[in-house]
């Protein structure tokens, strides 16, 4: 095995040109259990962490561009207002020992269907800033995950950043697991309002072979807060609006039965989740902030 | 290959490292600091918890390469290190955690034995003592540098607060009633000694 440690953006791009089976290793949460048990012998580890610019965020206008290697508790403790869906999923994540790790770029380079970033990804509508020596491309969350544990990048491409547009509206997170702390999702769902757009975007985790946005939901509760002027009312949901919503998310999933939990479970449970979600998040775009934040 | 940073004050080189092992290891196999213990190699029980440039992380998840350069703390040099943090104050400010610059000049004053016998105790470590926090002991070196650190952050943490600080750390014997004791002993005797100063 080799172990490169680039200096620099630039210099970690020309090593993963030449070496396009290197494994990039940025918090090592995901990379360092694999090597530990054996399951990964790769030639080349490429460590990302003396790229310090992977380590940074900016706050934009419209956007926060997110460097691929900042940890969840850097997320959690700076980025709560302007990333709310990103910031409570972070903060299920394993534990402070991981979160100080942990980041969004090694959840997508892992893009595991239990990745817990991935539903507040899906729901925020951001892009993956990938690079390689032959250029730059942003790709749309929506294609990134391609299959079980597969992403859309190609062998010689590392992710600099993400780029999410700042919350315009209220967001939501919820996961399901057997206890608080260090645990893998059984599933979760993310939701966010986009008063701007009148729209809202979901997604779904560990409830399919990748994470999954329920699209016929979206599109159903969009159609009900236009035609019903919630918007601009403020109205309490109807129940039954919320139930339809609710059944449509659990449709979306395409689960299996697994230790973690039954299919049937987790379609269950994700239609709970997305009518809780949707509460909430409704509740505080009308201007009642929930008190507890938890389920 | 050779991986050279510090350790509880002092310089330390490892030579023939594999370049797929972890921090935990070359700590322990290499460095004879056995203090942080290997339970699970995979993150989940935080008993190879030390403080990488003053974040608490799971050495067995950092790759000894990724070290190169930088600084460690383990439990074997907690002692000194809440030492010369009480000498030269800690964060009243908010702005909490130790800078790497600060990291720098810390050096720890060599007791008889590398392991850290013989030298006193740190607050967090005599509280888990007197508040019989410990039984095996697996777990213990993780919890006191998770714990230390939060006392470091917070010096009069909630109940929720200890949990939320020490959800990474397992222990099988306890119950984790005692430990919660002896942080909430260590926060209180802490207080006691600040008390004034306006930390
Ligand atoms: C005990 C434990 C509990 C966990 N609990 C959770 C949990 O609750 N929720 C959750 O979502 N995850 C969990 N994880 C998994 C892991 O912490 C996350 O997936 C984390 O986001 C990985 O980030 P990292 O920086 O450590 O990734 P790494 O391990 O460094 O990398 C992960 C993958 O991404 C690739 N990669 C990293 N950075 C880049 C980049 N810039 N460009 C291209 N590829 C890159 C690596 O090559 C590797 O394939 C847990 C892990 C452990 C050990
Ligand atoms: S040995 Fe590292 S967390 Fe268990
Ligand atoms: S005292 Fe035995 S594991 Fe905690």
């Amino acid at each position: 095995m080799d172990f490169l440690r680039p200096a620099s953006w630039e210099e970690a791009l020309a090593a993963k040109a030449e070496h396009p089976t290197a494994v990039p290793i940025a918090g090592g949460t995901d990379v360092m259990v694999e090597i530990n048990f054996d399951h990964r012998r790769p030639e080349y580890l490429l460590d990302l962490n003396r790229i310090g610019d992977l380590s940074e965020w900016e706050v934009g206008e419209k956007t926060v561009r997110l460097g691929a290697s900042v940890s969840y508790t850097k997320i959690m403790e700076n980025l709560r207002a302007e990333l709310p869906g990103l910031a409570l999923a972070s903060h299920t994540v394993a534990s402070p020992q991981i979160r100080n790790r942990g980041g969004v770029g090694g959840n997508l380079g892992t893009a595991s269907p239990a990745g817990d970033a991935h539903p507040a990804l899906l729901a925020s509508g951001c892009e993956v800033e990938v690079e390689s020596l032959r250029g730059r491309r942003m790709i749309p969350i929506d294609d990134f995950y391609v299959g079980v544990k597969r992403n859309a990048m190609e062998p010689d491409e590392l992710i600099r950043s993400v780029h999410l547009p700042k919350a315009d509206g209220p967001q939501q997170f919820s996961k399901v697991g057997t206890r608080n702390a260090m645990v893998i999702a059984v599933c979760a769902f993310g939701i966010a309002l986009h008063p701007e757009t009148r729209t809202v975007r979901t997604g779904i985790g560990s409830a399919a072979p990748t994470p999954v946005r329920a699209k016929e939901a979206e599109d159903f509760l969009a159609a009900a807060l236009d035609e019903g002027g919630f918007w601009e009312s403020g109205s309490p949901i109807p129940p039954s609006v919320a139930k339809q919503f609710a059944q449509l998310a659990s449709g979306a999933c395409n689960p299996i039965d697994d230790v973690r939990g039954s299919a049937k479970y987790r379609r269950h449970a994700v239609g709970i989740m997305a009518r809780r979600t949707l509460g909430w998040t409704w509740e505080s775009y009308r201007g009642n902030e929930r008190s507890a934040q938890c389920a | 290959m050779r991986v050279t940073f510090t350790v509880n004050g002092r310089q330390q080189e490892a030579d023939d490292v594999w370049e797929g092992e972890s921090l935990l290891y070359v700590l322990r196999e290499r460095m004879g600091l056995p203090g942080s213990k290997n339970a699970c190699e995979q993150g989940e029980c935080g008993s190879c918890t030390v403080r990488l440039d003053g974040v608490p992380v799971c050495s067995c998840l950092v790759a000894a390469g990724q070290v190169e350069g930088h600084e460690v703390v383990t439990v074997e040099g907690l002692a000194d290190y809440a030492k010369q943090r009480a000498e030269h104050g800690s964060c009243g400010s908010g702005a909490c955690g130790t800078s790497i610059d600060a990291a720098k000049q810390w050096e720890a004053r060599p007791a008889d034995s590398q392991t850290g016998e013989n030298t006193e105790l740190s607050p967090i470590q005599q509280a888990f003592i007197d508040a019989g926090a410990v039984q095996c002991g697996f777990c213990t070196p993780g919890l006191l540098v998770a714990a230390d650190e939060l006392l470091e952050r917070n010096a009069s943490p909630s109940d929720a607060d200890i949990r939320e600080a020490l959800s990474g750390n397992l222990c099988r014997c306890t119950g984790y009633e005692k430990i919660l004791d002896a942080v909430r002993l260590a926060a209180a005797r802490g207080e006691g000694q600040t008390a004034g100063q306006g930390a």
